[in-house]
């Protein structure tokens, strides 16, 4: 499983960063919101993985999950969420004030 | 104490003199002129015990740790200069005052001649080496400014500039020296450094510091191959001339020397240095200078060759070589310092120093003239005046050198060759000048210069003569001193009679004058066979010009090479750094090894399944990246798939958070697709495709490797405490949500400040921006009309939502939810309402100042955190109690939920204002307005 | 103990924004009133806490009274200390400069101002890996806001590239933190460095991943070789205050990189020891050899002092890489020193491009400035301080780092790499300074003499030069007890983790 679940986040940082090398601006931000959802994952994983333990503090509880790296988590996703809406409406204002949505703001480059 | 007054007095000039000179022209030359005055009153108070052979030592801390110390040493050597920076400077400061035109500024001349001063006088009367080369970088900095005076003369900015580079790279050479020789001494004190000889000699890092140093004192010295400043520094007005480029600045190299010559000299390393530098210096600028046409160019060259005899001087290394080195800095100074004197005089009367225009001036101005012949003749080494006498101890020294023995001709005759044409060049600045026939179209009426103007070429001529008739009574006690402060040891015997019998030196002496004469004479085929050899200009600063130009090239190809503006370049950049450095650890510590050991997740279908539609996914999206409206779908599906994973992992909050985010993100992403172009062709070149994907690929592969070394290598963690604390000391179930409110909660406290600068970062952001519909006949999305559905459906959404929220919220601490699970919910319940019924709509009915309600929110969040300050605790230290709630029954309520509500009102606020703002983009908030009476007409 | 005075730093700032957030209506004058009061207020309090921090002991303050390593701490040592109190004298007149009209060109100026303040203070102050990302976060999404402050194409190309950068920055600053979470499964910097000297050969190699990542991070926010290129154009593109602060920003890097390199991979991090040593030097110099040849090729004052920037950073981070306390106290000297003057710099600048109408701070022919004798001789002032002329405390920087250079393997290197970037600096610097105070047409000057608040806070800046020098034995004193204290991790360790005081037990009772 563990093999899966590198794969899966090795695959979606590949995805997010080959976006975030492109030229326009709203590929850049969709490759960076990949690449946040990827790095989240990690970090959530960074906890180990568990299924099916218990998320709530009972005492029928047999084991839980590393709480701390899902509040990591939670931040991280927070944080990144104000990021991309500024990054999303820079990019609208840089559309506005260069004329196109190029990264260097020329659309010949 | 007097001797760091003589070093501050005209520093202090150097705001004193503006201030008198506010007072009018005269005012600031009379300051600057009694100051100086003071200085060297001081000195002479001082110089009697100098004389009786006492070194007068002061000293302040600065850095010690640094070795710096404000450390003063008065010695011969040290009273020789400062009588001469102070002496001269008093004569030069006489004849600025009559050289200045009306529109110099008399006071900006004098603060910076003081500065100057100043620095000069702390160059020759330090004793800390560090602060010697303090003042030394101050002399370059202030002569850049001296020689910029005339700032709209193009070739005096460029001179000036070329005077601080090299200079001022020659002192930081020095400082390297300076710094070596410290760790070799242990001390920068030169009472120290000069009395360990052997130690300095012996050690490794001799012959760096050595070089090191040389460099300094050869590019202050204008020695070859560094001589080419110096010409090139005569845009100065003439007094600066005088001043810097024949007493004092270009004296500091070889002051150096001097000073440190019991230290350094007497190596192999050191005579083979210092000799040929000063040998070749000496013959060639004495050759060139026979060629200069301009009167201060030849006497700039002629100064160079005497620094070069100078430091041939102290290159022998001998006593009496040094003795007779000292000797000629006193006598050069003298007559070369009324020489520019006159040749300013002449440039300000006749209006040229061009000598081929200045003829015959002598029926014109006589005065001058005789004054100028008789410094000229010292110049030339004739006997009776000052210049002979060092001279002819100069021949004597050259002859005496035992040290090259086959090759022991070559000083000798190079010298007397040089003798030649310094007779030859001082001849020609004679002939030329005074006699020669008439002047040549002149702007004006050559005539007499002011009485005063005079005055200090005279005192000075009179020290030449003087000196050259009765050396002994005259010079004879200071070069005693002087020379004994030199070389710190007993002086040899030497003699200072003008009549030494019939010798060699004789000869080689008259040689030079007989020589001389016939050079001038044969003068015009001279030129004609130096302008053939050499046509044009000499090399040196047209080499120093192509560096320059050089370095700035290479400079523009280097920056523009690498940074050439683009972004992904940058990107790229900073993804292969990563890359890099992770595979350079990866390969540190031991050989890798993929084994499946750890890896103890069973596989299960739901898992793969997810992991599957995550993969499939994310390709969907990168493949249809240029189509965005349908990426986005696919970035959605990704979302989703991730919460899925959270879910399945036993992350219910986290599933919670990431699909609320989620929505409101892509949301925020189709209402930007409104601003923004739909697709795009494809721009960057397939191999460009290739090396990100390769990169991306290579990423992707690491952080892949990452995790699965991560995910299959033991752990321990310190979560354990917060499970354990969570309920005894949090207060609630839910240990995640307590984590994030309590046990760190000071990381959400951030996380909502970030929320709240993004919102008004936005809104700065967004400030009177114009977009124009980017499609033809489309509008923004507040404008389209929704399906009617939606739009009933979506009006009692709202308070539906609120009440989840509360719910979520205060279950929060013990269930999943929270308050910023909360927030997002609610706020995508307005966004509902915007999407639903438009922004007029919407607004119209919420009159809320979303910023107020952010503002409350990080109130409320400091609140809570504040309030345990009462109790004595620190920041955010929470407490919690129970409450029995009629239905709901036993209830917990914990401080640190007001924390979550301040963050769930952050939350709302934000989002309102990121959506809120973009829709004013599109939609016209602004009622229509009412047509004014002259449309009705 | 400290009370609670360690966590105004972050507090105050905070609070002053908020406040100015509600008062909007009140009007701009309300706005600065509170701004400036503030300012002085944490200039106050961030010298207060210095002054703690000489005694040389560590305050930790625990934060919702959670001891280390399971709560966040703030922890104040001698270094932390001094970047607060740098950035606050920085700031003070960085705002004092804008409240002479460019905090009007947008809006929320102070109100990001302070939030880039809270940042700044928090990142220097936070004992905590993760919450060290927080406060990254918050100060960059607030110089976002002031880099674009004014706006226009060229800010918001600038901006793009900056902020872009930056958030790739971030990720890869979370998969630092995931990784070395994942092997030693703590924040806490103290705590870290404790596991780190324990970590088992096979969680070595991790550990070392993590720690050149976050490498990288850090060398992104510092701007050093490869990932300065972003600079030059943000820092020329940015209003002349926002530029003046950003002189700051470079420097939490660098101060991060400190922390991190010396602190938790440090001496005494067994088999990981100095692991920043082979990195740091050869990167430090190149990038300050870079940074040299931009600045002899950049034809535009504003540029140049931007890639002063670049210089000073390749210094700093030259020094810190010999890891010996002599060479960590010259570079902090030096960091005092660089930060100070360069941000004055961009402040003189702006003046000077102001009065030379639509030259601006181009290097070519321009009209004389008005006000040519005041403002030629601060930015000769300025321009002797950074070539290391002396008598200014570039000089004695220089000095101080040359002398830790000695008896170094790299001497050689080190030495000759910045004795000859000085040279090129003043070749640099005097084209400039010729091409614009001396090489002028005789048009008419566009007038605008700079108020009197402007000039101030370049004089007040440019001040701190000659101060830093003859004062030079008392900062240095300082530094080095500085770089003593760093060089020594098991203290800042037990300081932290051994420093339950006032910890009780779990929260403020409650009935359980």
């Amino acid at each position: 499983m563990e093999i899966l679940i590198s794969t899966a986040i090795g695959f979606l940082v590949a995805c997010g960063i080959y976006l975030m090398l492109r030229a326009r601006t709203m590929d850049v931000v969709i490759g960076l919101t990949l690449l946040s959802y990827a790095v989240n994952l990690f970090l959530f994983a960074s906890g180990r993985l568990t299924n099916n333990a218990a998320a709530l503090i009972s005492s029928d509880a047999a084991a839980y999950a590393d709480p701390l790296p899902q509040a990591l988590v939670l931040t991280a996703i927070v944080i990144g969420f104000g990021m991309t809406a500024f990054l999303v409406v820079l990019a609208i204002r840089a559309f506005g004030d260069l004329g196109n949505d190029h990264v260097d703001g020329e659309a010949g480059k | 104490m007097t001797l760091l007054l003589i070093v501050l007095i005209p520093l202090l000039g150097a705001l004193l003199v503006p201030v008198a000179g506010a007072r009018g022209r005269m005012a600031a030359a009379w300051m600057a002129g009694a100051l100086t005055a003071i200085a060297l009153g001081l000195l002479l108070s001082l110089a009697q015990r100098v004389f009786a052979g006492e070194v007068l030592v002061s000293s302040w801390a600065w850095m010690a740790d640094l070795g710096l110390y404000f450390s003063f040493r008065l010695d011969g050597l040290g009273l020789l200069f400062a009588l001469l920076i102070l002496g001269i400077g008093l004569l030069v400061i006489l004849y600025a005052t009559y050289y200045l035109s009306p529109k110099d500024s008399m006071s900006k001349f004098f603060a910076y001649m003081m500065l100057f001063m100043g620095a000069m006088l702390g160059v020759v009367l330090s004793e800390n080496l560090i602060l010697l080369l303090v003042f030394w970088e101050l002399t370059s900095i202030t002569s850049f400014l001296l020689v910029s005076f005339w700032r709209h003369r193009s070739d005096a900015r460029q001179g000036a500039r070329m005077a601080l580079a090299l200079t001022g790279g020659g002192g930081l050479c020095l400082l390297a020296g300076i710094l070596l020789l410290g760790e070799i001494v242990g001390s920068y004190e030169l009472s120290v450094v000069l009395a360990s000889a052997e130690l300095i000699q012996s050690h490794d890092l001799y012959t760096p510091a050595l070089i090191l140093i040389l460099l300094g004192a050869f590019t202050k010295s204008a020695q070859f191959p560094f001589h080419f400043w110096l010409p090139h520094a005569m845009a100065a007005p003439t007094p600066v001339s005088a001043y810097l480029h024949s007493a004092t600045m270009v004296k500091a190299g070889v002051f150096l020397l001097a000073r440190m010559h019991p230290a350094l000299s007497g190596s192999d390393l050191w005579f083979y240095l210092v000799t040929s530098a000063g040998l070749v210096t000496l013959v060639f600028a004495a050759y060139v200078a026979l060629f200069r046409h301009d009167l201060k160019g030849l006497l700039a060259y002629s100064t160079i060759s005497h620094l070069g005899l100078i430091t041939l001087l102290f290159g022998f290394g001998t006593p009496l070589a040094a003795v007779a080195g000292v000797f000629h800095i006193i006598n050069h100074a003298t007559f070369k310092a009324s020489l520019f004197m006159a040749a300013g005089i002449i440039d300000h009367e006749a209006g040229t120093r061009d000598m081929r225009r200045l003829n015959g001036l002598f029926k014109y101005m006589p005065y001058t003239a005789v004054l100028a012949m008789v410094a000229a003749a010292a110049m030339a080494g004739v006997p009776l005046l000052n210049g002979f006498l060092s001279k002819e101890m100069f021949f004597v020294e050259a002859l005496a050198l035992q040290r090259l023995d086959d090759w022991a001709w070559l000083i000798p005759v190079l010298a007397t060759l040089a003798g030649i044409f310094a007779v030859a060049y001082s001849l020609r600045f004679i002939h030329d000048v005074f006699f020669n026939g008439e002047p040549k179209s002149l702007p004006k009426v050559p005539h007499e210069p002011p009485r005063w103007m005079k005055i200090p070429v005279e005192v000075l001529v009179t020290l030449c003569l003087l000196v050259g008739i009765f050396p002994a009574f005259t010079v004879g006690p200071l070069l005693a001193t002087a020379a004994g402060g030199v070389l710190q040891a007993p002086l040899p015997e030497y003699s200072l009679a003008i009549w030494h019998g019939f010798n060699a030196a004789i000869v080689m002496s008259l040689i030079a004058l007989v020589g001389g004469c016939l050079f001038y004479l044969l003068r015009h085929r001279l030129f004609a066979l130096h302008a053939h050899l050499l046509p044009s200009e000499f090399g040196a600063k047209q080499i120093y010009d192509g560096l320059i130009r050089g370095l700035l090239n290479v400079s523009r190809w280097i920056t523009e090479l690498l940074e050439n503006g683009s972004l992904q370049r940058y990107m790229a950049l900073l993804v292969g750094a990563a890359i890099s450095v992770g595979l350079y650890a990866a390969m540190q510590h031991g050989a890798l090894n993929f084994s499946m050991i750890g890896a103890s997740l069973p596989f299960n279908g739901v898992a793969i399944a997810i992991l599957l539609g995550l993969i499939l996914a994310g390709l969907g999206t990168v493949i249809l990246h240029r189509h965005r409206l349908p990426a986005l779908v696919m970035l959605g599906v990704v979302g989703l798939c991730v919460s899925l994973l959270f879910v399945y992992f036993s992350a219910p909050d986290l599933a919670l958070t990431q699909l609320s985010v989620e929505v409101v993100t892509i949301i925020l992403l189709l209402l930007a697709l409104h601003f923004m172009p739909q697709e795009t062709q494809a721009d960057s070149s397939s191999g460009r495709r290739w090396r990100d994907a390769l990169l991306a690929g290579g990423a992707g592969l690491g952080v892949a490797g990452l995790t699965w070394a991560v995910l299959t290598s033991p752990f321990e963690t310190l979560s354990g405490f917060y499970l354990e604390q969570s309920v005894p000391g949090g207060g609630g179930t839910n240990v995640v949500n307590v984590i994030l409110v309590d046990f760190r909660g000071f990381d959400t406290f951030g996380e909502i400040t970030v929320l709240a600068i993004a919102a008004i970062g936005i809104h700065a952001l967004l400030q009177n921006l114009v977009i124009k519909p980017n499609e033809p006949g489309r509008y923004g999305w507040a404008a389209v009309k929704p399906p009617l559905l939606l739009e009933v459906i979506s009006r009692p959404l709202l308070p539906l939502a609120l009440m989840v929220a509360i719910y979520l919220m205060l279950r929060g601490h013990n269930e999943p939810g929270g308050g910023f699970i909360a927030g997002l919910v609610v706020g995508i319940a307005l966004v509902m309402q915007y999407l639903a019924s438009g922004v007029e709509w919407t607004q119209a009915r919420l009159r809320v100042d979303y910023f107020k309600v952010i503002a409350v929110g990080l109130i409320l969040s400091i609140v809570t955190g504040v309030a345990s300050w009462i109790w004595g605790y620190p920041f955010m230290t929470t407490t919690f109690t129970y409450l029995y709630w009629p239905v709901v029954g036993k209830f917990e309520v914990a401080s640190a939920m007001v924390f979550d509500l301040g963050v769930f009102l952050t939350v709302v606020g934000i989002t309102m204002v990121i959506l809120a703002e973009l829709g004013k983009l599109s939609g016209p908030l602004a009622p229509r307005p009412v047509p004014s009476k002259e449309d009705k007409r | 103990m400290m009370g609670h005075w360690l966590i105004v730093p972050v507090l105050l700032p905070m609070v002053a924004a908020i406040l100015m957030l509600l008062a909007t209506r009140l009007g701009r004058t309300v706005e600065r009133g509170i701004s400036l009061l503030s300012m002085l207020g944490l200039v106050a309090v961030s010298a207060f806490l210095l002054n703690a921090s000489l005694s040389g002991d560590y305050q930790v303050y625990a934060l919702g009274n959670w001891v280390a390593p399971f709560g966040i701490v703030l922890v104040l040592d001698r270094l932390s200390a001094l970047m607060v109190l740098l950035t606050s004298v920085l700031a003070l007149f960085s705002l004092l400069y804008a409240c002479n009209g460019q905090d009007r060109d947008g809006r929320h100026f102070h109100v990001l101002f302070h939030m880039q303040l809270m940042g700044l203070n928090g990142a220097f102050l936070t004992g905590d890996l993760f919450n060290l990302f927080v406060f990254f976060e918050i100060l960059l999404i607030a110089s976002y806001g002031l880099l674009l402050h004014g706006g226009g194409p060229l800010r918001s190309r600038a901006g793009l590239h900056y902020v872009i950068l930056n958030l790739a920055g971030s990720a890869l600053f979370l998969i630092g933190i995931g990784t070395i979470y994942g092997m030693l499964g703590t924040l806490n910097m103290a705590d870290l460095a404790v596991k780190v000297a324990q970590a088992s050969p096979e969680q070595l190699r991790l550990i070392h991943i993590s720690a050149l990542l976050l490498m990288v991070v850090f060398g992104l926010k510092a701007a050093l070789l490869p990932l300065y290129f972003w600079l030059p154009g943000a820092y020329s593109a940015a209003s002349a205050p926002v530029a003046a602060l950003f002189a700051i920003m470079t420097k939490v890097g660098v101060y991060s990189i400190i922390r991190i390199f010396i602190l938790v991979f440090g001496i005494e991090a067994g088999v990981l020891s100095n692991l920043a040593q082979p990195w740091l030097l050869p990167l430090g110099l190149v990038t300050l050899s870079l940074g040299v040849f931009g600045l002899l090729a950049s034809s535009c004052l504003r540029k140049q002092v931007a890639y002063l920037v670049v210089v000073s950073v390749g210094t700093l981070i030259a020094g810190v890489g010999l890891l010996t306390v002599k060479s960590v106290a010259a570079s902090l000297y030096y960091l005092m020193h660089s930060t100070l003057i360069t941000g004055g710099l961009f402040l003189l600048v702006d003046i000077i491009a102001r009065q030379r109408g639509d030259v601006g701070s181009e290097l070519r022919v321009g009209p004389t400035v008005s006000q040519a004798l005041l403002l030629s001789t601060m930015f000769f002032i300025a321009a002797m301080a950074v070539v290391g002329l002396p008598p200014l405390s570039g000089f004695i920087g220089k000095l101080l780092l040359l002398q830790a250079a000695v008896e170094q393997p790299s001497m050689a290197w080190f030495w000759s790499v910045i004795l000859i970037a000085g040279f090129f600096t003043l070749i640099a610097l005097s084209r400039s300074g010729s091409a614009l105070f001396l090489k002028t047409d005789d048009t008419a000057t566009s007038g605008e003499r700079a108020g009197a608040a402007s000039l101030l806070a370049v004089m007040a800046l440019l001040l701190s030069s000659p101060l830093l020098a003859v004062y030079g034995n008392v900062v240095s004193d300082f530094t080095t007890a500085t770089a003593e204290q760093l060089m020594q991790p098991m203290q800042y360790i037990e300081g932290v983790l051994g420093s339950q005081q006032n910890s009780m037990g779990s929260s403020m009772g409650g009935e359980q």
